[in-house]
């Protein structure tokens, strides 16, 4: 008996070792890559680094047990965002080689602004959080409870979303027309 | 696993985004800069939803998604613009309204 709860045990252990090992995975490359998003000199190269860090963010939503959150972040970041996102790319004619002047003379007040807020940020989140765990028999939250709370209390929030997605369509449509 | 793993990985990518977006030129990499901070916040939401056994959290990550997809097209077609009047999408020379 006892030996039969020791082995569940070993098995949970080795298996949120194996979790956490995946997220240390993705969280290197994801802020590595955003790293090298932002400090490329290359303007495509820059939007594959981002198609990496969007992926590897995909990756921890099903680490956290969000499946759906996940699918859609593969659909619509990597699917249609990074196309438009290439696009805009191409339609303004930004060198496709290495481009030396991409980034402005602020940059280093940028990264001293950047590095503080991650000190401040940091320091809160533990001070707040502390060692608080996620609950280890961490289920999937399943699609069905998701779609019961966008179509029951969130309703009137997802419809102005729809009028919303409709108004930036037609926006978009009418500042980027040609006449 | 804690909880501090995931915010402090947003954390991180939020500030790189702000980074990108003080830092970069190029009006196309702004927004990607932007779509980096959106993504950080996302990953709070979901994280938090997790903690509590929730789904709340995810409802708004989804409904932040769709905000990030209409502000990409309308940011787009604003830089197309500037484009086309300028000839750059250098957004330090917008500066039209500069007192």
């Amino acid at each position: 008996m006892t030996a039969a709860i020791l082995a569940q045990e070993a098995l949970s252990r080795t298996e949120s070792g194996v979790v956490n090992g995946f997220f240390a995975v993705l969280a290197i490359v994801a802020i590595v890559s955003a790293l090298k998003m932002v400090t490329s000199s290359n303007v495509v190269h820059a939007a594959l680094y981002l198609l990496v860090v969007l992926s590897a963010v995909a990756g921890v939503y099903v680490i956290l047990g969000a499946e759906f959150v996940a699918a859609t972040q593969v659909l619509v970041y990597l699917g249609a965002i990074m196309v438009l996102l290439l696009f805009g790319v191409m339609l303004t004619r930004a060198k496709i080689g290495t481009d030396t002047d991409l980034d402005n003379e602020q940059r280093w007040i940028g990264a001293l602004v950047g590095a503080g807020m991650l000190a401040v940020m940091t320091y809160s989140l533990w001070e707040g959080f502390g060692d608080d765990k996620l609950p280890d028999t961490m289920v999937p939250q399943p699609t069905q409870a998701v779609s019961d709370s966008i179509f029951g209390t969130y309703l009137v929030p997802f419809e102005a979303l729809s009028l919303l997605l409709l108004a930036a369509l037609i926006g978009a449509v009418v500042v980027a027309r040609r006449d | 696993m804690y909880l501090n793993q995931f915010l402090i990985l947003a954390a991180a990518l939020f500030c790189i985004g702000v980074y990108g977006v003080l830092a970069r030129r190029n009006g196309v990499l702004v927004l990607m800069s932007i779509e980096l901070i959106l993504n950080s916040v996302n990953i709070n939401l979901v994280a938090l939803s997790a903690m509590n056994g929730d789904v709340t959290g995810q409802v708004f990550a989804l409904f932040v998604i769709a905000v990030a997809a209409a502000e990409v097209g309308v940011g787009l077609a604003i830089v197309l613009l500037i484009y086309r009047n300028r000839r750059s999408i250098d957004i330090a020379e917008a500066n039209l309204l500069k007192g």
